[in-house]
This record gives structure tokens, sequence and C-alpha cells, in this order.
């Protein structure tokens, strides 16, 4: 594989300068998706580490017009953008896009983005999937993996973590017959950027989820964000799907490897590799991925 | 042309002359007959708006601060759920600065579920930086919203406008109404054009954070000039006049108050049922008045003050109850009437609540009541109810 197929450049849509954390996921996937989108586009945000880091009022990292409201209304802000332009006859020349984190997408969210994707809006959301509440301090989410600890989910005498397992909010989004749903992740970058890129030339709702490492919230060395994302494709907890239409139309294969990989390096699951108990809950973490495996088909 | 219609008829009219470019809601009762009406003006050709069905009154407001963004006009409709349900996005809209009007239908709010009428839902959305008016009869409804685009979309203003009508009793009810042409409309309100707007050739970013060290100052903004919106209201009042030939009323409209040494003070439909009780309590030779208060927010608090300079007794009439305090408008007005050269004694009465009638009787035991020297009471109360309990 080739890891020089692409290199970043300073682009219109989102600029350096901003303050998010070192080893952001979020961060380089944002600037992937600008980089692509060009500059004939207008972004919602919402409420969320995204947000707050580039921002921060009088600055700016947006090189688009963009537009923050609210936490849970991305996706309605969106339909009223597209809605607007629609009216105003610009829509064959400006993109719209949303993005939120997966508490505003999955959670509070969720209601506005099916609304978004039930009522057809040409509207392209990417959720930047880290996990839990990032921004207010690592709260579990409905995208939480199962026994991650968090600080609303935590390991204990009496816990192991978050006791179910993530949302599956790419089915349910491709279950509303949308024409394009794809999971990526910023550590498959030709993959996700091949997948944004494909969602861009599609008319109507759109839904890119992409797998962002976050060093803070899941505890690893900063310099190792990349291969966290890498680890967790390879053991197929995180499947790359593309849906069209509400069915699978291509998967990205894999060579797995075993789960314990992936989590040992992280603080929030460090807790299963300390007892009896532990173990017992990494042999379902890798039910969970031969589970994955075997539902879309990942072997090579 | 006049035309005989239902209230809410007369708001899809108005609306419809304005020219919205996006128009999103969510149905409720006694909302509804508006929204239908307006989706039967796109599905007809009559007005060329896009209308956003959504999926809950939330992200109603949210699609039309996402249009106003874009640089449309934009227009919802709702009330009492669902006004609370998309409280958080009123208060957003109006600290973006976006302009817009939205028709607060005023209802009951539950727990008891109620879908009749009172104005505990607008009134409970005070402070997010609408401006509100309150609509006395159906030819008002329908000049305010024509008069709300021209205030809103002020640049000395740029705040959101809520036009409040009591629901049932003004949306479903059926009133003469002069509905002007579009060349009218259209020569009192030009199109939208924003200052900034969502566009790519001249990119914005909207709805930043502000640290401790900026927001004080930007909600500072919002009140100078929300204070200052007033001037604007009146204003457009007096340019509708000259543009249409009538004269709805200023931010407060006197009825009978020369000479009065009473005054009774409310908001919306209630009025009309009020000049009628004035008018035989005149001939009956007691110097009663009546003061509207048309616009709410910003708050006329001049006006109050002279309008009620040589009251000696003011009782206060409202629809709704702050809960453990003392009422909404009545404490307002005390306040401002507090320290005034001979300030007259203010009574808080709460009536009408979740679609109470509001008779000839209940005005007159406020009477006896508030001359009696009580100050904070409801009245229409069903004592045997109490009593039982």
């Amino acid at each position: 594989m080739s890891k020089t197929e692409f290199t970043y450049e300073l682009t219109q849509g989102f600029l350096p300068g901003h303050r998010a954390c070192a080893g952001c996921g979020q961060a380089s996937a944002v600037r992937l998706v600008m980089e692509v989108a060009g500059p004939q586009v207008v972004a919602a945000n919402a409420t969320g580490c995204l947000e707050v880091f580039s921002t921060p009022y009088p600055e700016s990292a947006w090189g688009v017009p963009w537009v923050h409201s609210l936490f849970e209304n991305a996706a309605a802000v969106a339909a009223g953008i597209e809605a607007a332009l629609k009216h105003q006859g610009k829509l064959d020349d400006i993109g719209v896009l949303a993005f939120g984190g997966d508490g505003a997408t999955l959670d509070i969210g969720f209601g506005p983005l099916s609304g978004m994707f039930e009522r057809g809006h040409d509207v392209a959301y990417f959720c930047m999937d880290n996990e839990a509440y990032m921004n207010t301090g690592v709260q579990r989410s409905g995208s939480t993996p199962f026994a991650a600890s968090t600080t609303t989910s935590p390991a204990g005498r009496e816990s192991f973590g978050e006791d179910r397992p993530k949302k599956d909010l790419p089915a349910i989004a491709a279950a509303h017959g949308i024409p394009y749903v794809a999971t990526g992740s910023i550590s498959v970058f030709a993959d996700l950027r091949r997948k944004v890129k494909k969602a861009l030339s599609i008319r109507g709702p759109k839904y890119v989820q992409a797998h962002v490492p976050c060093p803070p919230g899941w505890g690893y060395d900063e310099k190792l964000s990349i291969e966290m994302g890498r680890l967790a494709v390879d053991c197929g907890l995180y499947p790359l799907v593309e849906w069209e239409n509400g069915e699978v139309t291509r998967v990205r294969k894999i060579k797995p490897i075993p789960v314990e990989e992936y989590l040992k390096p992280q603080r929030r699951f460090r807790h299963l590799f300390r007892s009896e108990d532990g173990k017992a809950q990494i042999a379902k973490i890798q039910e969970l991925a031969d589970a994955n495996i075997e539902k879309y088909g990942l072997l090579e | 042309m006049r035309k005989m219609i239902e209230g809410s008829q007369a708001v899809a009219e108005a609306v419809g002359l304005c020219r919205p470019g996006v128009i999103s809601a969510y149905p409720i009762t006694p909302q509804t007959h508006i929204v239908e009406e307006l989706s039967q003006m796109v599905a007809d050709g009559e007005i060329e708006a896009e209308y956003v069905r959504v999926e809950s009154e939330h992200s109603a407001a949210s699609v039309c601060l996402g249009a106003v963004a874009a640089g449309s006009r934009a227009y919802s409709a709702t009330t009492s759920q669902g006004l609370m349900l998309m409280a958080e996005v009123l208060f957003n809209i109006a600290g973006m600065r976006l302009p817009m009007v939205i028709t607060g239908v005023n209802r009951a709010l539950s727990a008891p579920l109620s879908i009749w009428n009172d104005q505990q839902d607008t009134l409970a959305v005070r402070d997010s930086g609408w401006l509100q008016l309150y609509a006395e009869n159906n030819q008002e409804v329908l000049d305010m919203h024509i008069q709300a685009y021209k205030i809103t979309e002020d640049d000395r203003v740029l705040l959101p406008v809520m036009v409040c009508m009591d629901g049932f009793v003004l949306t479903h009810t059926y009133e003469t109404v002069d509905v002007p042409t579009q060349e009218e409309v259209d020569a009192f309100l030009p199109p939208y054009d924003p200052l900034y707007k969502l566009d790519p050739s001249d990119p914005y970013t909207m709805g930043a954070f502000a640290g401790p060290e900026l927001y004080q100052e930007i909600r500072f903004e919002i009140q100078r000039d929300a204070l200052a919106s007033k001037d604007v209201v009146k204003e457009a009042a007096r340019d509708f006049q000259a543009a249409f030939g009538r004269w709805m009323g200023d931010v407060v409209d006197a009825y009978r108050c020369e000479g009065a040494d009473t005054v009774y003070v409310a908001m919306g439909s209630v009025i009309g049922t009020l000049k009628d009780w004035v008018d035989i309590r005149r001939e009956k030779g007691d110097k009663i008045g009546v003061l509207k208060v048309r616009c709410f927010r910003p708050f006329p608090l001049d006006e109050l003050r002279e309008s009620l300079a040589n009251a000696k007794r003011v009782v206060v009439l409202e629809k709704a109850v702050s809960v453990g305090a003392y009422g909404i408008l009545p404490g307002e007005v005390r306040a401002a009437l507090c320290g005034q050269p001979n300030q007259p004694s203010v009574h808080a009465a709460v009536t009408g609540l979740g679609g109470r009638d509001i008779t000839f009787d209940t005005f007159d035991e406020m009477e006896e009541r508030s001359q009696a020297g009580e100050m904070d009471f409801f009245a229409g109360l069903r004592q045997e109810l109490l009593e039982a309990s």
C-alpha cells in the first residue's frame, strides 16, 4: 500500500491555525472533506469539538461560508440552507455540507437527521465518530463501543464500562433508502477520500461516517492516531462499507488481526487486561468483530 | 379587497403577499389552518416558496434559521408545546441576529393538556430576543405580519418578530378583512437583501462561540437594538398607514382613557370584549378606560407611563401566570410605574386560562375585587370545584 498517495495542501475550506488537540483525527478528516469539496460549498456544523476548536470568535478556520446553530440541529439547518439555495436557483452551483460528532448525530440530533434523509434534501452529512462526548470530557454516547470506560460509563468494581454495543447508524441511514451511505476511517485515507468524492457527486441525502481517533478521549500516545484507526479497521470492529439506495455495494476487505491489538494501547480498555472477567469481555468484543466480518464478508 | 375569511386565512394571505422563500412548520392545533392554507397556496403555485415539512417544531425553526442565513425570507407558525420545543432555537435565531417572522398562536401549556387559548406560551419566551406584537382582531393580524417583515429586516433591528394571536378566538373566527394587493405589498416591503449571508463568493462564519471577554458586549448590543427597535415598530405602523390607509395602532393604544380613574391593561383579543364592557360602564358613569399593549417586546415603558399618568387604579389582565410569583405583564407595569408621580395601585388579575371564557361578569368581578384592594387574584374561578377538592 502506498503511503504517499495523497498529500495535504492548504485548502480554501479548512485552514490551519485552529485549536484542535495534537493528533486529532477529526481535524484531519475535515481537512480531507474540505479539500475534496472545494470552495463552492456552504457548511452547517453541530456544536462539538469541531465547532469549538475552529471558531472561537472573532477567529475562524473556515474559508467557506459556515454556520453553527445548536447541538442537535445541523441536519435541519443544512436542510434550510438547501431549501433557500433551491428557491434562489443556486443549488446546481453550491453544495451543502453538514458536520456533526457522534453524539450530535447518533443521539441528540437523530430526529433532525432522519427528517433530512426522509425529505430527500441535497445535503452531504459527515459524522465525525470519535465514540464519545469528547468536547464535554469523554462521556458515553450511543456510539461508544462495548466495554469502553468513559467518564459516565466508567469501569469499576461492579462494571466493565459501557454495557451496550455501538448504535449502527450507517445501517439505519441506509434503511432510509438514501442514495449513498459510507463508513470510512481517517486512517484509510485514500478510501475515505474516494468516498467523500463519491458522496459529493451524488444528488440527494448522503451520509458518511468517519472513524476519527481521539488521543485524550481514548487515552493513547497522540502520535498513534493513524495507527489506532487502522487497527480498528483491521480487527473488524470498524467495517468500511458502502450502501447505495439501501443496499451494500462495496466493502473493504481485511486480513483480520485479534481485537486485543487494537484494545491494548488504549486507556479506555485498560481495565479489560487486569482481570479474568476482562478476558471474558475481550472475548465478547472479538465476537462483535467476528460478526462484522461475517455480516459484511470482510475476509480477503 | 374586503373578504370574509378566517383569522388563519388572513395570516396565510399576509404571509403569501410577503413572498417568503422558505416556509417550514410542524402541525399543531390551533395553528393548523394557517399551515394548511399556506401548503395549498404552494401546491396551487400561488406562492413560489419552498415548503419544508419537518419532523418537529425544533427543526421547523432550525430550517428557517438556515434559510435566513442563506439569504431567503422565512416563515413559520406554531403554538404552545410547539413553541416550547422551539424555544432553544428561538433564542439562537435572535442571538444570531437573523430576521424572520413566526406566528405565535396563543394556547395554554400542559399539564393539564389543553388545546385552548391563553397566553402562557408566548409570554414564556419573552426573554428570547424576539420582538412580540399582540393582535386584537384579524385585520390587525394581517397588517401586523406585513409590518413584522418590515421591522425585522430593518438594518437597525435584525431581530426576529413574533406575531401573537389568540388561538381559536382569532385563528378560527371569520371576520371581514381588507386584503391588500400584491403590488401594494411589494411597494411597502422590498425583497429581502441581507447585509450578511452564507455565500461562497463572500464567505462568513456565523454562530461562532464567544468567551467571557466578548459575550457580554454581544448581548448588550442585542438589548440596545431591541430597545431602539421601538422607533422602528412605530415607523412601520406609520408607513403602513401611509401606504394602505389603515392605522392599527401604536405600541400601546388607549380607548376611552380620557378622564379615566381606572384603566384596564391587557393584550390580544380580550381587548375587544373589554372595550364593549367599558362602553357599558361609561354609560353608567364609571370613569374606566382600556389600554391595549400592542407591542410587548420591546417593552413600551415610556408610553405606559404617559398613558397611565392620570390613573388612580390600574388593573392588568393576564391570560397566564408566573407560577410562584406575580403576573408577567402586571409585574412589568408595576415596575414601570414604581416611583412615578401619583403612582396608581396596580392590580394583577389572572383569568382566561386554558380557554376559560372571559365575560362582562369576569370584568365586574375584577372591578369589585380591585376596588376592595385585592392586589393579586384569579378572576372567574369556579369556587365550587375548589371547595369540593
